[in-house]
Formats: structure tokens, sequence, C-alpha cells
């Protein structure tokens, strides 16, 4: 009982970033019909900026968390800005190798800025573990859930009650009469590109705590926050939130009860079950390309 | 449909290699001449499957490193000759990737490349987990040369002559498939799916075949990359190697054999070019990547035609 606990715990606290990660890829998907094989180094360097904000240069925690969001997802924008946007033919085997050009990019960018060491910080509270019925929950994991509650209702009111959001849900039903009634679609791909490596940085900031960040964190965070995203639905809200947790506390489970040599493996096994048997994900749209 | 400078172009090639072997004896330029025949065979694999039929693989490399332990295991463990190792090693990849492809290949676009992804880590995944066959993560060691019957590849002029012998023949065997009906079949399912289905072209059948052709001509290329290296590891195999395979076939050009040569010649060197750079090696790879596919999304080889004719096109007025 004990043990379940704690793997809960662990899978929990692990599914939140997941379903951050994912959601940052759903949600450009769903407005650009991209998906950005560079997330994942967008919470890299996420985690990275928030440890040389508090650690280096001595921000307290609020205006580090504040500037790292802003520094990531200004690049995000950048990067739209400089890469995707001058596509011409935005055919999906070219902007894969586009993300893909990015994310080695990025990664090397890491490895020049930040060297080929890890790094740790303290956590956002210094409080010891609560105890829970034998299991120890770590307070950063009580602030992860914070956080992960904090953005997702965030994002329901940003998307239901503002003229803006409305637009960018536009965008992602039909880009053409969206551009037809007068939404600037352009600012709105690059308004979601804000976002969504916003979010990244955000899920990197969160963690940093409680793993030690290197260049080299963000491609395995990537490809599971995705497989996350497939999980629940690519393009949907709370699929992504969903797909998140489950994948993280099936992970979880699976290296506590089966063998630690599945943890990564979980992530792909559950992304091709989804694929094969309901490519739509648990919530998504129907609206699937299969033949 | 082979016409004459098909030909020449093969002859140009043939004595491009003997040249090329006879002339060079620097080990460590024949070393990269044999990379690069390797990876064009990755390349030319991929290229019938995402150039030709137009469907996505990201993990391609999968194949390549099932062909390399098979036979690792095979010929090491069991002490088998690698003449017998072969056909086993390109079989067990074409096996896996006739089981694999029949539910892969049924998704399209993104779809089908997260599909093909989360096989290729899958299998990264049990190459570096199940230590007691594979080595685990540190590698498996001691790979005997290549010796068929008293002729023996051991030195690197001999190997170099092997690599290129193969590529040789792969790319005549892909030029004669796409020339034929089958190959138009084929570039039907890249023009449009339904259309092809429509005039009677069985997609799925033949998306599948192409699939399991395309994982032999990987597998292939592993079991020549075992045998070069005598050591082998996870690593080789992930998922940055997939990518590496996918930018070969793109860079150098879709749905073209000697684009596929060119793509993979010039990633099999940029690295090394790279290296001038050290730290920033990464950095700048990474924006030749964005740049070649933002301004060139059709290859290079495509691209600089372009470049060329329009140059033409302007000095004739």
């Amino acid at each position: 009982m004990q043990e379940i606990l704690q793997y809960l715990f662990s899978g929990i606290t692990n599914g939140a970033i997941y379903a951050v990660i994912a959601l940052g890829f759903s949600m450009l998907y769903s407005s650009t019909d991209l998906i950005n094989f560079a997330h994942g180094e967008f919470v890299m360097l996420g985690a990275l900026c928030m440890v040389s904000l508090s650690l280096g240069m001595g921000f307290s925690l609020l205006p580090a968390f504040f500037f790292t969001v802003l520094i990531v997802a200004a690049a995000g924008m950048i990067f739209e800005r400089l890469a995707i946007r001058s596509v011409r033919h935005p055919e999906p085997i070219v902007l894969i190798i586009i993300t893909v050009g990015a994310s080695i990019f990025l990664r090397g960018l890491g490895m020049l800025v930040w060297g080929k060491d890890a790094y740790s910080m303290p956590q956002f509270w210094d409080l010891p573990p609560i105890d829970i019925a034998g299991a120890r929950l770590l307070p950063q994991s009580i602030w992860i859930l914070l956080i992960v509650t904090a953005l997702t209702v965030g994002l329901q009111i940003f998307y239901r009650k503002t003229l803006t959001g409305k637009a960018m849900i536009a965008c992602a039903v039909n880009k053409k009469a969206a551009w037809i009634v007068g939404i600037p679609f352009k600012w709105m791909v690059l308004l979601a590109f804000g976002l969504a490596t916003g979010l990244g940085a955000v899920a990197g900031a969160s963690i940093a705590p409680i793993t030690m960040s290197s260049y080299d964190m963000g491609t395995m965070l990537g490809l599971k926050g995705f497989c996350a995203a497939m999980l629940g639905g690519l393009g949907s809200l709370w699929g992504a939130i969903l797909g998140g947790f489950l994948l993280g506390i099936l992970e979880a489970m699976g290296v506590g009860f089966v063998s630690s040599g599945l943890k990564d493996a979980t992530a792909f096994l559950l992304l091709l079950l989804v694929l094969y048997v309901r490519p739509q994900g648990i919530i998504g749209a129907a609206d699937v390309k299969r033949f | 449909m082979q016409d004459k400078s098909t030909y020449i172009l093969y002859t140009i090639f043939t004595l491009g290699i003997c040249l090329l072997g006879w002339s060079i004896d620097n080990s460590y330029y024949l070393q990269l001449l044999i990379f690069i025949g390797l990876n064009t065979l990755l390349a030319l694999s991929l290229n019938m499957l995402m150039g030709y039929a137009g469907q996505i693989s990201l993990g391609h490399a999968a194949f390549y490193g099932i062909g390399a332990y098979v036979t690792a295991v095979l010929t090491t463990t069991y002490q088998v000759p690698p003449l017998l190792a072969l056909p086993a090693a390109v079989g067990a990849a074409m096996l896996i990737a006739w089981i694999v492809g029949m539910p892969t290949l049924r998704l399209s676009g993104y779809y089908l490349g997260m599909g093909t992804l989360g096989f290729g880590m899958i299998v990264h995944i049990v190459f570096r987990e199940w230590s007691s066959v594979t080595g685990g993560a540190s590698g498996f060691v001691g790979i005997p040369p290549l010796e068929i019957g008293s002729l023996s590849f051991t030195s690197d002029k001999a190997y170099f002559f092997l690599v290129w012998i193969v590529v040789l023949l792969v790319i005549i065997m892909c030029r004669r498939i796409i020339d034929s009906r089958v190959g138009r079949a084929l570039r039907s399912i890249h023009d449009g799916e339904k259309a092809a289905a429509a005039v009677g072209v069985d997609t799925r059948t033949l998306k599948l075949q192409v699939f399991v052709l395309s994982a032999g001509i990987a597998a292939l290329a592993g079991f020549l990359y075992a045998h070069l290296i005598y050591f082998i590891s996870p690593g080789t195999f992930g998922f940055m190697a997939s990518i590496r395979i996918v930018t070969m076939v793109v860079i150098g050009g879709m749905a073209s054999v000697w684009g596929a040569l060119f793509g993979a010649s010039l990633l099999t060197l940029l690295p090394e070019w790279l290296h001038a750079f050290s730290e920033f090696e990464m950095v700048v790879y990474g924006l030749i990547l964005m740049t070649v596919m933002i301004f060139m999304p059709r290859g290079l080889t495509r691209g600089l035609l372009d470049i060329y004719q329009r140059y033409r096109k302007h000095h004739d007025r």
C-alpha cells in the first residue's frame, strides 16, 4: 500500500510535467497544424534559465520564474518569425526537419552557454517532505500540481472569455474562414508559438528543483510530452492533461512493479497502442487522417 | 525504360569507385568513403519509402540496428559464419518490418511519422535494456571480421570495394524497381493515395512491400557496419540516427537515387568539416539543416539546379 502510494506520488508529479509539455504540443498543433520537435529544447531552456536566474544572478523566486517564461516565450516567437514563417511550402516533412534542426541548434546553444554540467537548485519552498501514510510527498510536487491547475484554468479562461483566445480557436477550426472574418492569422500563429514555448518554460522551471538540468535533458522530455499529447488526443486541452497524468502514473507503476528498464519504453508502447487502436486519442476529435 | 544516359552514369560511377579505391591509401579517407557508402545504402532504403512512395519513417535506424545486432549475436555468441548470418539479419529486419508495417502503414502524415518514431524508440530501448543478449548500454564487443571462404575483408581497401559494389548493386536494383510497373504504382501513391487506389493500385500491399524492402536494405547496411567496426552500441541506432537518415534523403533531394548518394556524402562529410568549429559544431549543424530546408525545401540537388536554371534564363535574356 505504502509502495503504491509512493509510486502514485512520483507518477503524479512526473505526469503533471508531461501534462504541461503536452499542453504546449496540443496548443500549437491545434492552431498551426505543426508538431514542434524542438519543444523539449524549450523545456530545457526553461530549466536552465531558471537555474541561472535564481542561483547565478540571485533573483528571488517569482521574478526568476517570470523572466524565465518571458525569455523562453520570446525565443519561441523569434523561432517562429525566422524559421517557420519563412517556409513557403509548409509540408509536414519539411517542417519536421526544420524543427529538428532547431532542436539540434538549441541543444548546441545550451551546451555553449551552460556547458556540459548538470545543475540543481533548491526547491521553491524549503520544507521537509510531507509524510502521507508512510509515503513521502515532496513540497515541490504540490507546487507543480498548483501550477498545472492554474495553467489549465488560465488557458480555459483565455480560450472561452477573451477575444484573442476565441480568435485562436477560430484559427484552429478553419484558417481560411478565420482570415476572411479578419483575424490576423499570422499574429495568432506567433502568439500560439509564444504561449506554447512559454508553457514549455513553465514545465522546465518547475522541474529544475527536482531533477538535474543539463543541455541534453530536453529531447526525451519533449518526446514523452508528445506521447502524452497523442494519448489524450492531439489538439485537445483536457486530452493533454489527462494523457500527461496517465502516462506519468503508468510509467511510475511500470518502473515500480515490472522493471526499471521499462521506464522510457512505457511512453512509446502507449503511443503505438493509441495509434493502432484509437488514433484520435482518448478524448480527441475523430478528425484523424487515417486511411 | 533504361536509356543510354543511365548506363553512362553507371559506368562513370563504377570507374569513379575503381579510381578512388586504387588511388587512395590513407586509411582515414578510406574509412570516410566506406561510411559514405553505408549512409548511401541507408538513404537509398529510406528514399524508396519516403521519396517514391511518400511514406515518412522516423524510426529507420531501428532496421539498421536490427541488421547489426542480429549478425553480431549470431556470429559472436553462436559462431555462425557471416555468410549465413547475412540472410538471417536481413530476413529478421524484413519480418519485423512486415509485422510492424501492417498496422503502422495504415496511418499517414504526422501520425505515420509518430508511429515509426515510437517503433524506433522501442527497438532502441530493447537494444539498451536486453543486456544479456545485446550487451546493454555499453555495447557489443568482439564481432568477427567478414570472411567468406578464402576471401577476407579485413583491410580497409577490401572493405571499401565490398561496400561500394553493394551500393552499386542496390542502386541498380532501386532504379530497376522504380522504372518498372511497380515503381510507377509507387509514385502514384506518392501523388495521391486515393487516386492510386481508384485506378486499381493495391496501395496497402504495395506500401507494405516497399516498407519491407526498405527495411531489408537498411539491415544490409547494419550488417556491413557491424563487421566493419567490430563493435556496436545502442547509441548508434537511436532517434537522432533515424533523423540523420531522413535528413540525408531530404537534403539530397527526394525521389532521386543520385540525390540519396549526394545527401549521404554531404551529411557524412559535414560533421568532419565541422570538427573545426569544435564547440559550435551542433549550432552550425542545426543552422545548416534549417537554412537548407527553408530556402530549398526540395533538397539541395533540386535547389541548386533551380538556381542554375534561373541564372541561365537571366543570362540568356
